[in-house]
């Protein structure tokens, strides 16, 4: 944005050639004519051809682009970026039981991932031991089985938790996995004061997208904040909240819904932590954010880039934040399971690489590459050495990491963020009006956007106006994988054996102490003295099982059914 | 076993499947109704009526566990709009009523409206019979919840069941309009919500007005207030439908009577006319004419809508 | 003067997940397609899925299932419409599968099976082509 081309008469220039280009280009497409009438993102915002200065010709730099480590952290959220450090390399694994997992967790240490991120099967991610009539079918397969303390001990063995991050995708049942997380931790003599990672913990998104339900919203965010409230005090190094658009944009939502609706899920968290009496640059910088990357390059880099600056503006001007710290939002990637096709599924490796990419050239500060075998199973190990392989590559070979926001003063990439930033402002106003994302979420707004989203999506693909290669365009035969992943169905009975054994074992009488210490904070007006976390680390310590302390919340709270509407 | 004693002993297939019947018009589904009519007449209806997010499905799972702990037998009839445009619907209201999809005690219908308006579906008031001489104790009508002119529950039903949410300027304007009338019992649901007291001195307001006007001067109108997805008030909504219950069936059972006759006078209505409809045009294409060459006609100007009837009509005679 | 039958299918999730993005936007392209679409929303047992089928008359279950547990729930629901003499009500299954347990779960008896990427025109071709209404109850 050098001075001479934003100058006044330089832009009236701008404006006269960009005229005469335009004649040019209507000419040329009356001859040669475009190939398709309306270009648009993978979220069908409209995209023009040519992007000149006159798209940021009342842009301020110093107000909205910036330097990176300095405010509204449009270029990224630390002032070295990946020349420092690369981002953290942190691959979602889990399968079978605790043993597997944690062979799979060194399997990719050895080969140079830099961060572990913990994939639960779907009874753990609903609060059910295995041993539940709901789990039958379940155990290990889309994740690991993980029922008590003793399970998340085999989950981490030989691993150094005060060295590691661990990241937790886990939400209603969140605090209780990251009470069993520092008992464990414990145990083995680490202090819970240096250990390091994130629990997803984002309740709200569920409503929103993923219907992992378990409480009502009220509850749920009373929960979510006891975690806030005990992080702050007690774990200091932890991420109490991942902030998820990840799941909303999976439902087939647009990069803006995700942006909006994820952005003010963290705009309630921060209410409700402000409510419970904390302050907000006490908490603000333990929150962290999780973002898809979808197959549409720019979008996506662009929606990271608008991302930090909404937030930084949020927390400083709605919040009052003062300590910078509060107002950087850092955030973890995954790129896009939903754009991957059953299809040719190698192809899916040069998706998740471009996926890749464009999350490393929106400045992430961790990663999640998806294998190739996604669309089937649960990732082999073959596949996922070369999702990480993919990382690898991006970060040591392509030197797209030997420069910070490469894309920063891109007239098309400026004013794709400046979009993403006001179409995103315009849905958290809405929201605002709603009463808020409880309220909204309750009426099934954020829901319908989504729904109609993704309908919409369907509809161009099946009409050919997206293409998806091998899906709608070049189809062909496809190749059998050479791996897959096999989960035995064996290992359901043994994981109930084990738990059962384990409950036959404990001591009675203090789990039911700690169980009634539980149902005691749970039941009273939530604050310091009834936060659970204390508890819930006593009672799993003692041999409380996942479920046995989740239908205790169900008990207590109530549970929730999702609306459900068309 | 004939098809009415399993309708009789309460075999579900069989039920649902005559349901089906009937929704679909087919002729056999008549029969069936003709035999079935002797055994109906026991069950207590009561209709659910109000705007759509009122959170009506979950009323109606709470009234239905409040039955099924005495021991009594449910059945559940829900109506969702059919999409004017495809035909087509999407019938959502059992995701509410999951808890009794597998307690034999309770059994669940969707149904889509098929063109009929007024809140309910054509075949709406024979199923309510089916389920009757199927031996359900009550039986829960849901209306679709999308107009304001949703007034065929209070035809159907034996007691109508208005349901409103606290701060929705809009549906007082709605009950002020005149569905005020069918009104027996109104609930004010989400009660925890801010507004709900003075929904409830709104509403108190517009019973005593709407009193001069019913006909019914001796039933005033109970307001119940309710939090039916955690379970609050449904105990008081209980026993007010078991109290309008007792009313209609006091003293000889006059005002139960009637509102039976008010049912079985819309469905002898609804009979005779698609029974006439049926009738005629199986006469015009006997005669060798056919619709659409009436219409040519009309169309064409040869004749005009009002003669055509005329002369149809005449020629019954 | 009766009506066609109007085609009735239930859309059930049966396991843990909650990822109704497939079967939300399926159910609507069944209801654009003329049929009365039954919808249970998430988490649904094979009984609940087979007591709600016979209770609405369905001629077609369709199941979504990303969760894994499809080797158990699918055969299970075959088994249970057996029991309920209910065989006449065809399934098929949308959702991820390793192709290996595709022809085990075709062996079941699951008619047909959609993969990501599969056309809502060929989902609704497929059901105009397979499946009848059924006769009248008598």
């Amino acid at each position: 944005m050098g001075k001479e081309v934003h100058s006044e008469s330089a832009l009236d220039r701008v404006e006269k050639e960009h005229a005469e280009w335009l004649e040019e280009y209507r000419k040329a497409v009356k001859k040669v004519p475009e190939r398709t009438n309306r270009f648009s993102t993978v979220s069908d915002l409209e995209i023009k051809p040519l992007y000149t200065p006159l798209d940021i010709q009342n842009k301020d730099f110093f107000e909205e682009v910036g330097f990176p480590g300095k405010y509204p952290y449009t270029r990224g959220v630390q002032s070295t970026m990946y020349r420092a450090r690369h981002w953290t390399m942190r691959m979602f694994a889990g399968l079978g039981n605790a043993d597997d997992t944690n062979q799979r967790f060194h399997y990719l240490i050895n080969h140079g991932e830099t961060g572990l991120s913990t994939a639960f099967d779907f009874p753990t991610l609903m609060g059910y031991d295995t041993s539940s009539p709901l789990a039958r079918g379940e155990c290990g397969k889309c994740g690991v089985a993980i029922d008590t303390v003793e399970d998340m001990g085999r989950l981490f063995a030989n691993i150094n938790l005060e060295e590691v991050t661990t990241s937790m995708t886990i939400n209603p049942p969140a605090s209780i996995m990251w009470a069993m997380y520092i008992a464990n931790a414990e145990r083995q003599g680490f202090s819970r004061k240096k250990l390091g990672g994130t629990i997803q913990n984002d309740c709200l998104k569920e409503f929103i997208a993923q219907k992992t339900l378990m409480l009502p919203p009220g509850p749920s965010l009373r929960l979510v904040t006891d975690t806030v409230e005990f992080g702050t005090r007690e774990v200091p190094r932890w991420n109490t909240i991942s902030i998820s658009g990840y799941h909303i944009r999976e439902a087939g939502a647009t990069a803006v819904q995700e942006l909006a609706f994820t952005i003010y899920d963290g705009i309630t968290y921060v209410e409700e932590a402000i409510k419970r009496g904390l302050k907000v640059d006490d908490f603000a910088c333990r929150l962290s954010f999780f973002w898809n990357s979808h197959i549409d390059f720019f979008e996506e880099i662009a929606k990271m880039r608008a991302s930090r600056r909404l937030w930084a503006r949020l927390m400083k001007e709605r919040f009052g934040a003062k300590d910078p710290r509060s107002m950087l939002m850092r955030f973890h990637t995954q790129t896009a399971g939903c754009s991957l096709t059953a299809q040719e599924p190698y192809n899916n490796v040069i998706r998740t690489t471009m996926e890749g990419l464009a999350a490393v050239l929106g400045g992430t500060q961790s990663l999640h590459t998806n294998s190739l075998d996604e669309v089937y199973m649960i990732p082999s190990e073959q596949a996922a050495l070369i999702a990480l392989r993919t990382q690898q590559v991006i970060a040591e070979e392509t030197g797209v990491t030997n420069v910070i926001d490469p894309l920063g003063g891109s007239y098309f990439v400026e004013a794709l963020t400046d979009k993403m930033e006001e179409e995103a402002l315009a849905y958290i106003r809405k929201l605002d009006e709603l009463g808020g994302m409880v309220a909204a979420i309750e009426r099934d707004y954020p829901q319908m956007e989504i729904a109609d989203a993704a309908f919409h999506f369907q509809k161009q693909i099946e009409s050919g106006e997206k293409t998806v290669i091998g899906v709608n365009k070049y189809l062909s035969d496809r190749p059998d994988l050479e791996f897959v992943l096999k989960i035995d169905d064996e290992i359901e009975r043994n994981q109930i054996e084990r738990t059962e054994r384990f409950k036959e074992n404990r001591d009675k009488a203090a789990f039911q102490k700690a169980m009634d210490e539980l149902r005691r904070r749970c039941e009273g007006p939530p604050c310091w003295d009834n936060n659970v976390m204390p508890a819930l680390i006593d009672a799993v310590r003692a041999g409380a099982t996942e479920q046995e302390c989740c239908d205790l919340y169900r008990d207590v709270f109530g549970t929730y059914t999702d609306p459900g509407s068309f | 076993m004939d098809i009415i004693q399993q309708i009789v002993s309460g075999d579900v297939r069989t039920i649902a499947r005559v349901l089906r019947d009937i929704d679909d018009e087919l002729p056999s589904s008549r029969s069936v109704l003709q035999r079935l009519h002797p055994h109906t007449g026991k069950a207590h209806v009561i209709g659910f009526t109000g705007s759509p997010g009122v959170g009506k499905s979950s009323l109606v799972d709470q009234i239905a566990t409040a039955y099924r702990k005495e021991s009594k037998t449910v059945g559940i009839l829900a109506v969702d709009p059919t999409s004017p445009f495809t035909g087509g619907a999407i019938l959502g209201d059992r995701i509410r009523m999951q808890r009794h999809f597998l307690d034999p005690g309770v059994f669940i219908r969707s149904l889509a409206t098929r063109g009929q308006f007024g809140g309910l579906s054509k075949s709406t008031n024979d199923m309510v019979n089916v389920l009757d001489a199927a031996g359900k104790d009550v039986v829960l009508v849901e209306t679709v919840g999308v107009g304001q002119d949703e007034v065929e529950i209070a035809n159907s039903a034996h007691t109508t069941v208005l349901v409103m949410v606290p701060g929705m300027g809009d549906d007082i304007q709605a009950i002020k309009a005149g569905v005020m009338e069918i009104g027996n019992i109104f609930v004010v649901n989400k009660a925890d919500r801010e507004g709900s007291r003075k929904t409830v001195r709104e509403l108190m307001n517009l019973v005593e007005i709407g009193a001069r006007r019913r006909n019914d001067e001796n039933w005033e109108p109970q307001i119940v207030e309710t939090e039916a997805v955690k379970g609050r008030g449904i105990d008081k909504l209980c026993e007010t439908i078991e109290s309008h219950k007792a009313y209609l069936q006091a003293a000889g059972s006059e005002k139960w009577r009637e509102a039976s006759q008010k049912r079985i006078r819309l469905q002898l209505l609804g009979a005779l006319r698609d029974e006439a409809f049926r009738a005629i045009l199986a006469r015009i294409e006997k005669s060798g004419d056919s619709i659409d060459e009436i219409v040519r006609r009309i169309v064409a100007r040869e004749s005009d809508p009002y003669t055509v009837v005329q002369q149809i009509v005449d020629g019954l005679r | 003067m009766a009506n066609a039958r109007k085609l009735r299918i239930l859309v059930a999730k049966p396991g843990l997940d909650g990822h109704d993005r497939g079967a939300r936007v399926v159910a609507r392209a069944f209801r654009d397609a003329g049929f009365e679409v039954i919808y249970t929303g998430c988490h649904q047992t094979p009984e609940q899925i087979v007591s709600t089928a016979i209770q609405e008359d369905v001629d077609l279950i369709g199941l979504s299932i990303l969760s894994g547990a499809h080797r158990y729930s699918f055969p299970r629901i075959m088994e249970l419409l057996k029991e309920n003499n209910a065989q006449d009500i065809s399934v098929i299954g949308g959702g991820i599968f390793p192709l290996e347990d595709i022809p085990t779960l075709k062996a079941a008896g699951i008619k047909e099976l959609f993969e990501p990427g599969a056309k809502l025109s060929d989902i609704i071709d497929w059901v105009g082509t397979n499946i009848i209404p059924r006769r009248e109850a008598e």
